[in-house]
């Protein structure tokens, strides 16, 4: 019998080789070198940004420059420390303008979206669809923002006109709509920012929609609901929360983009200017705009000071975001 | 309940449906508004960047005066080659091992480094360019290696979220075959999981070069750029694609603008590109058929 | 022939605090079919992946007890449970040939990750090996094409012949026919009949007409509850436990599924 001879006579020893099996505890300490490489590297950008921070934040107050509104890098003085020129908080104020504004443009269409590919369209078409919406998402920055300033912005000047016309004029409410509008704004750094983000928050409430249980649908649709009333009582209410982690984790992308928005929001670093139409400046943007060029005394520490700010925004708005949309699945699931 | 009984639900139908048909149309003109700005970014540029695409500047560094007509993108395109490279050479090790150290070892410290690698992917990629900065570039000045390794950590996460998915996919059938026959874990994750994932694994490294090729803002604090010759060395300050359409786009000239949008065509042709074959490789997925 | 007795004595098995077998105390015959059969969780396919120290893989599962192979500890500190696994083939299941593999990539793939490489020496174990497993036949024309490709039938046995290219000295075999049809798993049983003559051959089956068809020996396993450890009833020969079985639950068992 053929199987005769593959059958081993003598027990080959099962005892383990001298030394252990080294290339397996090799290849496993590799890969936890790799681990450890990526949490490392999250604690020494946060260490590396302080130690750079430091000197500026010796230098002047720490709490001041989060009490001022005025980034006036010429008027630092190397050995007086009476008054920080480096205010930060027109810029936090512009960062979180330009991504509040953002998402809330961003949010009601991406859910359109979303419905209309997980509930409406054929079903074909629906994965090409998703594709293209995706295609959105791989455009560079630097093209959105190319693309703003020659494309967008001109087309946005009459609906900033007409805005400073109309709203701009209310009492109260008009503060945030005042003019004159010039193109470069927040509002336009707003509208580049929601089509950036909307494939991302798109992509979340496709997932968020498909996991609605397609009995429960059925069951609303055989009690004769109409397909409006069906996503009302299936798909939304189970929905709602994941529509606001994907809301959230939206915002924090739109918190950290830097060359679109540097492109169309008109750079203004003075102060806070409270119309969406005014010009201004967010976290990300003056960094890219100064730190190449920052050669007065405490300028390239105070803008590390603002990346660091800047990181720890984006870290709570994104762990935020995040444990919404996991408490979500985990309740579905 | 039932609407056919009595006249009076026909109100009440026809109202039900009013609604409903009114949440088809703007559904679907969302939908169609969406897809109408996609045409109009990708028309746009694609319109604009073909006046000007052509063998030159494909072939030509830019001219030394920015307002001079003329003259190319190929050092960007070569920078941008360079700096993604490395950036690739430091992600795809340490992305897919960490990948593998979470879903295959998870040993100590896997749920730590799991979670710090959903931060890492929302961190601004202008602070990664800022952490950069302070930990080369202060010591060895601007340079293609401080680029890559900037893009390399931007791309890191991206690949160990996508590698850990794609290992999660493999059956563990296929892990006990090979253990059962007396295969060590290593030669197991080595010869069996990695090849059965492997085109998802190679999806989730095109998808993030695709993500590292537009990346603009963190190469403009390490690799700075440069526009008056090819620069191959990767030790000196280099060029990017990306950075040549900022650095152009915003001068004013329309001769540089020009060059601008021919290189805003290329590089989301570039991206599209990789996005495609990433799409196409998942397709054909090991996984996939089983 | 040499000594493949596997003599078990006081073997609990673990998932994390969860015991989910205990204190089994069994030995197999070497050159023998011996079927585990019992309930639904009752932990048959946990002593049998006990058996070569696949149980452990799982995180937070371990065991307790001796297994001995040939009078040697398998889990005795000084043991390696890799060579213990190449000692000790095992099939599955669902059949799980490597779908990035071709069939003979399949077959020879044990060998080639424990080192051989001479191509003349693969050739003929792969071929002795898809010959043993009765399969030579239908796949010796096409050896290039994906193992994937085959029938559920086939995949099962080309996994018996990529278990049995290793030269194991015992095969475990953890319902292997649960997902065939009912040719196929004639073919499986004829098969293991002929490799009883050259293996050890340990089978967990749901199945009772194939456990009384080709086992010499049976050991009945039971459990008594959910979030209680199963236990190791009776073990005798295979007529004895089905014809006699001395224990009440076995004539239970066993007439519950005949009837």
């Amino acid at each position: 019998m053929a199987a005769t001879t593959l059958s081993a006579d003598v027990p080959p020893s099962l005892t383990r080789p001298r030394g252990g099996r080294r290339a397996d505890r090799a290849f496993r300490a590799l890969t936890a070198l790799a681990a450890a490489l990526v949490i490392v590297s999250l604690v020494a950008m946060a260490l590396f940004l302080v130690d750079e921070a430091l000197p500026s934040m010796r230098h002047y107050n720490p709490v001041s420059f989060l009490t001022s509104t005025r980034w006036a890098p010429s008027e630092a003085v190397a050995g007086s420390s009476s008054v920080n020129p480096y205010g930060i908080v027109q810029f936090i104020y512009g960062t979180l303008l330009t991504s509040f504004m953002a998402m809330v443009l961003a949010v009601p269409v991406a859910i359109g979206v979303a419905l209309y590919i997980t509930e409406m369209a054929p079903a074909i078409i629906r994965r090409p669809l998703s594709y293209l919406v995706d295609l959105l998402a791989a455009i560079p920055s630097v093209v959105y923002g190319f693309w703003g300033v020659f494309a967008l912005i001109p087309a946005l000047k009459p609906v900033g006109a007409f805005l400073a016309d109309t709203l701009g004029h209310v009492p109260l409410l008009g503060a945030a709509f005042s003019g004159p509008f010039f193109g470069y704004s927040y509002f336009a750094a707003g509208v580049v920012l929601a089509i950036m983000i909307l494939p991302i928050i798109t992509a979340i409430c496709r997932e968020v929609f498909a996991v609605a249980p397609s009995d429960e649908k059925d069951a609303a649709l055989a009690l004769g609901a109409t397909r409006w009333e069906m996503l009302r009582m299936a798909v939304l209410p189970r929905s709602r929360s994941g529509i606001v982690g994907a809301s959230i984790l939206g915002m924090g992308r739109a918190i950290g983009e830097t060359i679109a928005v540097t492109m169309v929001i008109g750079n203004s670093v003075l102060a806070i200017t409270t119309s969406i139409l005014g010009q201004g400046s967010t976290m990300a943007s003056v960094i890219v705009n100064e730190f190449t060029e920052a050669n007065q005394p405490f300028h390239l520490d105070s803008l590390f000071v603002v990346a660091l700010w800047l990181l720890a925004l984006s870290l709570v708005v994104n762990v935020a975001g995040k444990a919404v949309v996991s408490r979500t699945s985990r309740d579905i699931a | 309940m039932s609407e056919s009984t009595g006249l009076g639900a026909v109100g009440l139908l026809s109202r039900r449906r009013v609604v409903d048909q009114a949440l088809t149309v703007t559904l679907s003109v969302v939908m169609a508004g969406t897809l109408a700005l996609l045409l109009w970014v990708l028309g746009y540029v694609g319109v604009e960047g073909l006046k000007y695409l052509g063998p030159e500047f494909l072939t030509q560094t830019p001219p030394g005066n920015a307002a001079d007509a003329g003259g190319g993108f190929l050092n960007g395109i070569i920078g941008s080659t360079i700096m993604v490279g490395i950036a690739t050479v430091i992600a795809v090790p340490i992305g897919v091992g960490t990948a593998i150290y979470v879903q295959e070892y998870a040993g100590p410290g896997a749920g730590t480094a799991r979670f710090l690698t959903d931060v890492l992917v929302g961190i601004p990629s202008i602070v990664t360019g800022a952490f950069v900065y302070a930990i080369w570039v202060v010591h060895f000045g601007f340079s293609g290696i401080a680029g890559g390794l900037a893009l390399g950590l931007v791309m890191t996460p991206l690949i160990v979220r996508t590698s850990e998915e794609m290992l999660r996919l493999v059956s563990r059938d296929l892990r006990e075959a090979s253990l059962a026959m007396g295969i060590g874990r290593a030669r197991t994750i080595v010869s069996v999981v990695l090849p059965t994932a492997s085109s998802g694994l190679i999806t989730g490294v095109m998808l993030a070069v695709a993500r590292a090729m537009g990346e603009t803002a963190p190469l403009l604090l390490t690799a700075l750029g440069n526009d008056l010759f090819i620069e191959t060395n990767p030790t000196k300050r280099m060029s990017s694609l990306s950075l040549q359409i900022f650095g152009n786009a915003i001068t004013g000239y329309r001769t540089a603008q020009a060059r601008a949008w021919a290189g805003a065509l290329t590089l989301i042709a570039l991206v599209l590109i990789f996005t495609l074959i990433a799409r196409l490789v998942g397709r054909r997925s090991a996984i996939a058929g089983r | 022939m040499a000594d493949h007795r596997i003599d078990i004595s006081g073997l609990s098995a673990f998932y994390g605090a969860f015991r989910a077998v205990e204190d089994v105390n069994l030995t197999i015959e070497p050159g023998s079919i011996t079927a585990f059969i019992g309930p639904s969780g009752c932990g048959k396919s946990t002593v049998l992946r006990s058996l070569n120290r696949m149980h452990e893989t799982i995180p937070g599962a371990r065991t307790e007890g001796k297994v001995l192979l040939g009078g040697q500890d398998i889990y005795d500190r000084s043991v390696d449970p890799v060579a213990v696994r190449r000692a000790i083939g095992m099939v599955f299941q669902r059949a799980n040939p490597f779908p990035t593999m071709s069939i003979y990539d399949n077959v020879a793939s044990g060998l080639r990750l424990n080192g051989v490489t001479k191509r003349g020496v693969l050739d003929e174990v792969v071929e002795t090996s898809l010959r043993s497993a009765n399969l030579w036949n239908e796949v010796s024309g096409r050896l290039g094409s994906p193992g994937a490709g085959l029938s559920g039938g086939q995949q099962q046995r080309l996994c018996i012949a990529r278990a049995i290219a290793v030269k194991p000295q015992v095969l475990l075999m953890d319902e292997p026919c649960s997902a065939l049809d009912p040719i196929s798993t004639l073919a499986i049983e004829d098969l293991m009949i002929q490799l009883k003559t050259s293996y050890t051959i340990v089978i967990v089956t749901h199945n009772m007409q194939q456990a009384a068809r080709v086992s010499d020996n049976t050991a009945f396993f039971t459990v008594e509850g959910v979030g209680t450890p199963g236990r190791l009833v009776e073990t005798g020969p295979t007529r004895r436990i089905f014809e006699s079985p001395s224990v009440k639950r076995t004539e239970e068992y066993i007439a519950g599924r005949f009837g």
